[in-house]
């Protein structure tokens, strides 16, 4: 990072003008109430470009903590807290009345950075819908109105003598998320359950007849789904201007700064590892028993014994196989040796070659696909028949002994593992059993299963 | 192809619309693409599906979009699995010979899409990804095989009138909450010819979610959370249930689970009760139990075993001296977990899934994938729904008597056909004129509106 400020110090001369737009966009309603910008355009500012990268990097702290938060498993006060926290440390400026556009510039310049690809985008989306989220939930009731109407949101007030008639079942779905029993008093809004999919998705509200009966306390989830989906088709169409114009217009100025933004933040996405090139088949009983974290060692075993994974398990352990550098020959060996077991080698090319083929980007709209990290495996939902997901997450204690101990990890280490996973700081429980296991220490975390796979090849080596 | 067989008969049957299977016998039960041709000539309901699919876009009124059936994907599967996907049809009668031409051993439907799929390629090159899922109906499927550790009587794709029952009651819970709680009216329930059920709701509002909302709606169904690995399948949190699992215990699981399941799966018999046991996180309570139970293997009252313990279970849990609701809540929660619908989640969640269409015939069973009305799905029998050789005889025998359209309502197809035009397209056709008139003056309005300046 410290680099690439240094770099951008010799564009020190030039000044940028954002996107024009005819509206300021309203940081303070009418009224006076300062709220949360919507960010619906970006506004006429002109920004240093030493402010344009360093607001951003600033910014980008804030949403990498964010997701490294939902990684963990954070609940939502802790979460609350975090994002607050996240907020102060990096967003502050010395000058009150420029905290807003920082705010703003740096929201508009990640969305240049992030808007380039489709994982790019669904991440910066995911992380600033949170940060909105969060943001909305520390502000009062009069913002809040002031936001849905800024949103046009079709939200009716529920009458007193409907709210009796309902009052029952709503007293139930209170009680149910563990809210405080609504009385004559508590305001509650009637809207078309599409609005708010998220709460009728948790069960977390009453629905009768398509309309959905929202208290106030969770209004956050009717602006959510504005926020994001304005957010997600702004970033398509920065997108297409990035492409058409600015990456071509900027390729002396901005063009190295975004680029350089994105990468050096994500981190490998581990689809083909160089490094390590290609393992063997012969050789894969082996590493998977050394080197395999444990979710994908429960799917390899799991496949072994039953000759049989369900759609998520052979995703979650497919990508995970390409990216520790299984080619796709071997890789098609490999399932069909177990599969054809099970189902016969001819429904095996039949039904499930095409998805293997998928997977490496040789079928359907050729995508070659990333394996998951483990945000994304945490945050999976295994039904019944399922392999897949996190083992500290989904298995239940019992169960999570066991594989530990058929893992090889010793008594006291179990013990501070299952820990970690009742507490919910899964990627914590899988870093103490990679430290069990190799008997090193695991400094940066897990973050990824091919991370896994990779430090501890690089241990084993070592020790040969 | 059998017209010799058939001519000599047809004399010996005049008015005996369903004959008895016995009284042919040069048909033989397997599934046969010769007879899947006469199938797609002579019954199947070409016209019915295409008005469906239509939604009213095939009318006169100036607000209809003639484009809107040609954008829907149909996807033939062939003998030997040759897939042929993307086919679109801009008419009935090339739905018609499309399908009598392909002959196809599977038709499934896909999305409408924003352009013509069949010319999807020619638009590809434009650049932009216009090719995209615009409307499909919300989709559920539902199979038996996923309840194999709900039941003992069979597993995998097999089902018998035992396990049937779990069928019904997702019928029942899915249906009543749909119409409900979300507030669909035009829902399809059709057999899928061996071992579950698929649903389609065709409301407007329905065929217009976007993928997060099938998925909120996905979601408020499921109860199974984790996976294999966690051993109770169900958990059930917080002071209070939700009012739709509230209704949906009261209303179906309870009674099916005591009056049908218990008895017929023996879910408390002396090989299974452990495993419900093992469901009840208190120690003291299971060892009683167990106890109980071991030392009185025959129930003296002359009551079914199953019964007694389900009683016996019951008073113990729910007993006033049980204070943590996580005790009582076991008894629901096993309730929950040997009852409850279970859906194949993707399928509901995503627009571009394909499902089978109805009246299709299952190529292993040969059975044909009739509607199923959820006001009566108890009396729903799978292992009584006809069969590609059962029409075929039953052709035979009215074919010649009866003029050519009419030949699907003296055979046992015939009431599957009456229930799916009077109780499901026609009402369904009805509120599609209503939308399209509705939209028609609404954009009508909006165009007076804006002269209006």
């Amino acid at each position: 990072m410290c680099k690439q400020l240094n770099i951008t110090k010799t564009f020190r001369v030039s000044k940028i003008t954002l996107v024009r737009s005819q509206k300021k966009p309203s940081s303070a309603s009418a009224d006076g109430v300062s709220t949360i910008p919507l960010y619906r355009s970006a506004p006429t500012l002109e920004v240093r470009l030493e402010d344009f990268e360093r607001f951003a990097v600033d910014r980008l702290l804030v949403l990498r903590g964010i997701s490294d938060g939902l990684a963990r498993g954070k609940k939502p006060d802790e979460m609350e807290k975090l994002v607050s926290d996240l907020w102060k440390a990096n967003m502050r400026h010395p000058n009150t009345s420029e905290i807003i556009d920082k705010d703003i510039i740096s929201h508009f310049v990640l969305r240049l950075v992030y808007c380039r690809t489709e994982e790019l985008r669904k991440w910066f989306l995911s992380m600033e819908s949170t940060l909105f989220r969060y943001r909305f939930r520390l502000e009062t009731s009069d913002v809040h109105r002031a936001l849905m109407t800024e949103l046009g949101i079709p939200y009716k007030s529920v009458t007193n003598a409907e709210f009796e008639g309902l009052k029952e079942k709503l007293s139930q779905v209170a009680r149910s998320i563990g809210q405080q029993l609504p009385t004559s008093d508590t305001v509650y809004y009637k809207v078309p359950w599409e609005e708010v999919s998220e709460l009728v998705g948790s069960r977390r509200v009453f629905i009768k007849k398509g309309y959905a009966y929202v208290a106030l306390n969770q209004v956050v989830s009717f602006v959510i789904p504005h926020f994001r989906s304005h957010l997600s088709k702004a970033l398509v169409l920065t997108n297409r201007k990035w492409t058409s114009m600015i990456r071509e217009q900027e390729k002396d100025r901005l063009t190295p700064i975004v680029e350089a933004l994105s990468t050096s933040y994500l981190g490998p996405d581990y689809t083909q590892d160089k490094e390590f090139g290609e393992i063997s088949l012969k050789d894969i009983d082996q590493v998977a028993r050394s080197s395999f974290p444990l979710c994908m060692r429960h799917l390899f075993d799991s496949l072994r014994e039953d000759h049989h994974l369900k759609h998520g398990g052979r995703m979650q352990l497919g990508l995970f196989l390409k990216g520790v550098g299984l080619k796709l020959d071997d890789a098609l060996a490999f399932w069909k040796a177990e599969f054809s077991q099970k189902v016969g080698a001819e429904r095996f090319d039949k039904e499930y070659a095409y998805g293997i083929r998928h997977n490496f980007g040789k079928e359907g709209k050729r995508t070659d696909y990333t394996p998951f990290s483990c945000q994304k495996i945490i945050l999976s939902t295994p039904g019944v028949g399922d392999h897949h997901g996190c083992p500290y997450r989904h298995f239940s204690e019992e169960n999570l002994r066991a594989a530990l101990g058929k893992m090889g990890v010793g008594s006291r280490e179990l013990e501070q593992v299952v820990e970690k996973a009742k507490g919910r700081h899964y990627q914590l429980a899988c870093t103490l059993t990679f430290e069990a296991i190799h008997g090193a220490s695991c400094d940066s975390g897990i973050n990824h299963p091919n991370q896994y796979f990779k430090a501890s090849q690089n241990i084993l080596k070592e020790k040969k | 192809m059998t017209k010799e067989a058939q001519n000599e008969r047809d004399d010996m049957l005049v008015d005996d619309p369903e004959p008895q299977d016995e009284q042919i016998d040069d048909i033989p039960d397997e599934f046969n693409p010769n007879y899947l041709k006469v199938y797609y000539g002579r019954l199947f309901p070409h016209a019915d599906m295409f008005k469906w699919l239509s939604y009213g876009n095939d009318g006169k009124h100036p607000a209809c979009d003639q484009s809107y059936i040609g954008r829907r994907e149909f996807s033939f599967t062939l003998d030997n699995d040759i897939y042929l996907r993307f086919q679109s049809f801009n008419c009935a009668s090339e739905l018609e010979n499309g399908i009598k031409d392909k002959c196809p051993f599977k038709i499934d439907i896909g999305p409408v899409y924003s352009v013509d799929p069949s010319k999807r390629l020619a638009y590809a090159q434009s650049g932009d990804n216009i090719f995209t899922p615009v409307e499909r109906e919300l989709v559920f499927d539902i199979d038996i095989s996923d309840y194999d550790d709900a039941r003992y009587c069979c597993s995998g794709a097999d089902v018998c009138l035992d396990c049937w029952p779990l069928m019904t009651i997702a019928i029942k819970v899915i249906d009543t909450s749909l119409r409900d709680d979300f507030g669909f009216n035009n829902i399809l329930w059709v057999y899928s010819g061996r071992r579950g059920v698929h649903c389609w709701v065709c409301d407007g509002k329905a065929r217009r979610l976007n993928n997060e909302q099938r998925g909120a709606i996905a979601d408020y169904f499921r109860v199974y959370k984790g996976n294999t690995n966690s051993k109770s399948k169900v958990s059930l949190v917080g002071s209070a249930l939700h009012p739709f699992l509230v209704r949906s215990y009261s209303d179906v699981l309870r009674d099916f689970f005591e009056k049908k399941l218990l008895c017929s799966q023996q879910l408390l018999s002396d090989e299974r009760y452990e495993k419900i046991l093992e469901m009840i996180p208190d120690e003291s309570i299971t060892s009683e139990l167990r106890g109980k139970w071991q030392d009185n293997r025959r129930s003296s009252s002359g009551k079914d075993v199953n019964v007694v313990r389900w009683e016996q279970l019951k008073q113990l849990l729910q007993s006033g001296k049980q204070k943590a609701t996580g005790i009582r809540r076991c008894v629901e929660e096993i309730v929950f977990s040997f009852t409850y619908p279970r859906l194949d989640m993707e399928v509901s969640k995503h627009m571009n899934h394909l499902l089978k269409a109805p009246f299709c015939i299952h190529p292993k069973t040969g059975r044909v994938c009739v509607p199923i009305d959820p006001d009566v799905c108890d009396e729903f029998d799978p292992t009584n729904v006809p069969t590609l050789s059962k029409l075929l005889r039953e052709i035979n025998t009215v074919g010649l008597q009866v003029e050519g359209d009419k030949v699907w309502e003296r055979t046992s197809m015939g009431k599957s056909i009456r229930y799916f035009r009077g109780s499901f397209l026609q009402p369904l056709m009805k509120s599609c004129k209503e939308e399209i008139e509705e939209s028609y003056s609404a954009k009508v309005q909006q165009s007076k509106n804006s002269l209006t300046w």
